[in-house]
């Protein structure tokens, strides 16, 4: 079948696409888009974090035929016409980032959390971002990074 | 082709002890940064492996024509395809590239399929058909090493007997006044780390081979894998593709072998990503352990002696197990005097999946053994558990169990000191947010049930190679002019698997030669070795090399600033982009000036003091370049009803020598406690009677989220370490050794329970299960699944009996 999704505000069409195929899968291997990162495949680490229609979700367990039509973001749009969105800025100077194959997820969750809940409590935090996990951090230092994006998050973010 | 692997670029000054930015951070958090799973090339077809579904079995045929009928499919190869030597292995060449005629363990590699796509390449893989004899699989360790046991490998089960001889035992128990024993086990722990084994071989004009690759040591992937191609290692040319994490899981082999066969048998490229399920069968694990400690001491809680036997299931091939009993051996006294030794050490091999490298290396198994009995002894004693460690703690000048006098800073008392006057965190009153209970959002408690308390631990571990093995590390270091700008680049090929060791190289490149610009380019075989990403080595090895080289450079272009100016090179020193006069401050020249079109360029070969090997019947030798220690206290909150367990808080003590990036340094042992806290309360692969591994995915092997990890403040001790680059010392492991028993520890102080066993299951502390069973099923595991690769359901494999 043919899908086109609009991705971080481009439209794309990918054909011959298979029924289990996954939104992951057509982000990687079909539209050049390898931010999104494949830890798992079964909805366990978050690190394939995409928003779909401005909502947070695992690419892993959408199939792509279901984005069609839809509005993705992915890692790669997080900052339309800037450098970076300060939550990707706090991971870099928090030293949230060690790996960083988990990076990708846990700043678009992040991200979601911030743009609903602008100054969470650290138990808001770690209840928002228990869907994704990290092997090398332990956490505390993207526990850092949220708070400090949380103070720094302009007062007019772009949506998305 | 390098082109493939950014190079990592800093562009603002930071030199060694600050918190400089990681070179790479910036893509990696925009998703630029390219992993051994994110490669592309056109042409590339993609590879998938062929597992066993059985632990033990005699391979009767293999018939590939119907995955070879597959459209789209290219090459299905066997054993029967291997070019070269149809065997490797970190120390011993005894495990199959692919297997030739029977299969030792479960998921291991019978053959290769390319195709165009994954799909068709995961079909064509269920159509190899493969028919296998399966027979009893040796699956206890401890069975393994009766007489007639059926030899996995070789000739007996036996991989290595470490024996370690110290003093005077029988004197010695004529003299404790208090002996306590227990016997312990660790399960077998995963990496886990998040990106999968991965790469990408392209065949090369010359007959050779590129291959980019997710690796821990490039060289010695290089030095197994070119015999197998049956290549010169020199058409074999590696380069490190980016890592998602490594902990010792990407020491031996996993795709390297077989990308390139196939690679070079298309004649075009090939990529192969394993799933997370294949990750789970395609590297080694921590070895699980069966250990009995016991312990005499003085009635006023001297350490008189210790006698320890270890066993660790070294699985069904070698990989790196004879080094890590030795160095669960070396340690098993742990951080303390101990004036009499008799150490025992044991690994084997079964049909169980192998085991071999991961964070700790050997040393996290005995830890959890000598700090258990050391809470028993304490208990035995009724002395409080830290100041029987207080009293007992290592110094410096403290004889090991194998006769090294420990000769850098040994700061065990001033760790478990500064963990003991750390405020406590307040125990909560009032109505509780169910977050910070145990069972958290499950609603399980409200605060009934519950109680608290508070475990220590300590540990040590050598850094760097041991055992008279020469420890190198090649740096390459150029200074020229580009945009008009002095650009250092450092290149080496050290495997930068999360840790920042590439942050480290530009901050030293940096500081030795006041460049601000510095690249360091991808890793990969063109330049010498760096050796491996372990042993907590690699931060000291590669500041050695690339110090030593950057210190060639900046001496020939203070030679020619001292030409060109006409004072002594001595008063010279490398400042801001240029040379200055230190007695004067005047500014001498600019580096660009310096050096207008040329480049200066030197290799440094670094290699730290020479060890020996320890002797083989008391274990007795000079055997390691230095001492790392960590401590731990762990406080805890158990509902004992439903044995569930929330750790409130975990403190680390540690010295680390010289912090040379410390936000890097927070970060190391905030991720190894982190480890150790899976290890001790949910991380655990299980391994069935027949030798089947149970749990392969993020669903059943429970690592631990943000929700299940406390607080974790950090007393860093920076103690410069004599022998090292700039005084530090290696940082990685020491807090994987301690986390687990102080939590352990504190789980055992809350309940008054002995708990032998780690992980700490809820059954252990309801009382529902014996807590030294062995085969501590978690409760809701999944039917035994094949790993992939292997026969779908309805087309069984035939079993000759
Ligand atoms: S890859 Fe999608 S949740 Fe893990
Ligand atoms: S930084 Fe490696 S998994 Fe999070």
């Amino acid at each position: 079948m043919r899908v086109t999704t609009t991705v971080n505000g481009e439209t794309r069409h990918a054909d011959d696409v298979s029924e289990s195929e996954s939104l992951l899968y057509l982000l990687r291997e079909r539209l050049g888009l390898p931010g999104s990162k494949n830890a798992c495949e079964q909805g366990e680490c978050g690190s394939c974090t995409v928003y779909l229609d401005g909502v947070p979700a695992c690419s892993c367990l959408v199939a792509a035929g279901q984005a069609e039509g839809s509005d993705v973001v992915t890692v790669e749009g997080l900052a339309p016409g800037r450098d970076l969105d300060p939550v990707q800025e706090a991971f870099v100077e928090c030293g949230a980032v060690q790996c960083g194959f988990c990076t990708p997820g846990f700043v678009v969750s992040a991200h979601d959390l911030l743009a609903r809940c602008p100054n969470p409590g650290d138990d808001e935090i770690r209840e928002a971002l228990a869907g994704n996990l990290c092997r090398c951090t332990g956490y505390e230092k993207i526990l850092d990074a949220v708070r400090c994006a949380a103070g720094r998050m302009p007062s007019e973010r772009s949506t998305v | 082709m390098t082109s493939l692997m950014q190079a990592a670029e800093t562009t603002s000054w930071n030199g060694i002890g600050t918190s400089a930015r990681r070179p790479d951070g910036l893509l990696k958090v925009t998703g630029r940064f390219s992993y051994s799973s994110d490669l592309w090339v056109e042409g590339a077809v993609f590879a998938v492996t062929v597992r066993s579904p059985h632990a033990a079995a005699r391979i009767v045929s293999v018939d590939v024509s119907r995955a070879l009928a597959l459209p789209g499919v290219r090459a299905v190869l066997t054993h029967e395809d291997v070019p070269g030597a149809k065997t490797y292995g970190m120390k011993l060449a005894d495990q199959p590239v692919l297997a030739v005629d029977q299969v030792r363990y479960h998921g291991e590699p019978v053959a290769l399929v390319a195709a165009d796509d994954p799909q068709t390449a995961r079909r064509a893989a269920d159509l190899v058909h493969v028919e296998y004899a399966p027979y009893e699989p040796v699956t206890d360790p401890e069975a393994a090493l009766l007489p007639g046991a059926r030899p996995v490998l070789g000739s007996d089960n036996l991989v290595r007997h470490v024996k370690i001889r110290h003093g005077d035992l029988v004197a010695a128990r004529e003299l404790a006044e208090v002996v306590v024993s227990g016997d312990y086990e660790v399960g077998m722990q995963d990496q886990a780390f998040l990106g999968p084994e991965s790469g990408l071989a392209i065949p090369s004009e010359d007959g050779g081979v590129e291959l980019y690759v997710s690796s821990q040591w490039l060289h010695k992937d290089l030095e197994q894998l070119a015999p197998c191609l049956g290549l010169p290692p020199d058409k074999v040319r590696l380069t490190l593709a980016g890592v998602g994490g490594a902990f010792g899981g990407r020491e031996d082999l996993s795709v390297q072998a077989h990308a390139c066969m196939l690679a070079l048998r298309l004649g075009r490229p090939v990529r192969m990503v394993y799933s997370r399920e294949e990750s789970f069968f395609g590297h080694v694990h921590r070895h699980p352990a069966r250990m009995h400690f016991e312990h005499g001491a003085t009635r006023d809680g001297k350490l008189v002696y210790v006698r320890a036997r270890l066993l660790l299931d070294g699985g069904a091939y070698t990989s790196t197990s004879p080094v890590v009993i030795a160095n669960a051996c070396y340690f098993a006294a742990g951080a303390y005097e101990v004036p009499h030794a008799q150490i025992d050490g044991l690994a084997v091999y079964t049909n169980n999946p192998p085991c071999g490298a991961m964070r700790g290396f050997g040393a996290v198994q005995s830890a959890y053994g000598v700090e258990s009995n050391l809470d028993r002894l304490a208990r035995e004693l009724a002395m409080d558990p830290l100041e029987l460690r207080m009293r007992n703690a290592m110094r410096t000048g403290t004889v090991l169990p194998t006769g090294q006098e420990v000769d850098g800073p040994a700061p065990v008392r001033e760790l478990l000191a500064s963990l003991q006057e750390r405020p406590l965190p307040a125990e909560a009153t009032g109505e509780r947010d169910l977050r910070t209970l145990p069972g958290g959002v499950a609603n399980t408690t409200h605060g009934e049930g519950l109680r608290r308390g508070i475990g220590y631990a300590v540990g040590v571990k050598a850094i760097g190679y041991s055992g008279g093995v020469d420890d190198v590390s090649t740096a390459c270091v150029t200074l020229e002019v580009a945009g008009g700008r002095p650009v250092v680049s450092v290149h080496t090929a050290a495997a930068e698997c999360g840790q920042g060791v590439t942050t480290v190289q530009a901050q030293i490149a940096g500081t030795e030669l006041g460049v601000t610009r510095v690249v360091v380019v991808p890793a990969d075989t063109r330049v010498g070795d760096a050796g491996s990403a372990s042993a907590s080595r690699m931060t000291w090895m590669s500041s050695g090399a690339v110090q030593g080289a950057c210190r060639l450079v900046a001496r020939d272009v203070l030679a020619r600033a001292a030409r060109v100016s006409g004072r002594p090179a001595t008063v010279l020193a490398l400042v801001h982009d240029g040379v200055v006069d230190s007695l004067t401050g005047d500014r001498v020249c600019s580096i660009v000036d310096l050096l207008g079109d040329d480049r200066i360029e030197h290799v440094h070969e670094y290699h730290h003091r020479p060890t020996q090997g320890i002797d083989p019947e008391t274990g007795q030798g000079d055997a390691h370049i230095a001492f790392a220690f960590a401590a731990h206290r762990a406080v805890v909150e158990v509902d004992v009803e439903l044995g569930l367990v929330k750790v409130v808080e975990l403190a680390t003590a540690q010295d680390v020598g010289k912090a040379m990036n410390p936000l890097a340094v927070e970060g190391q042992i905030e991720g190894g406690s982190a480890q150790g806290l899976g290890l001790a309360l949910m991380e655990e692969l299980v391994v069935d009677d027949s030798g089947r591994l149970r749990n392969p995915s993020f669903t059943d092997y429970l690592i631990p989220t943000m929700l299940d990890v406390p607080p974790m403040p950090i007393s860093l001790f920076e103690l410069p370490h004599p022998d090292s680059p700039y005084g530090l010392n290696g940082v990685g492991e020491p807090p994987t050794l301690s986390s687990t028993p102080a939590i352990v520890n504190a789980v055992r102080a809350a309940t008054g329970l002995d708990l032998p066993r780690a992980p700490v299951r809820p059954e252990h502390l309801t009382g529902t299960m014996p807590a030294g069973n062995r085969a501590a099923t978690p409760a809701a595991l999944p039917a035994v699944t094949p790993p992939p690769g292997t026969a779908p359901g309805g087309q069984p494999t035939r079993a000759r009996h």
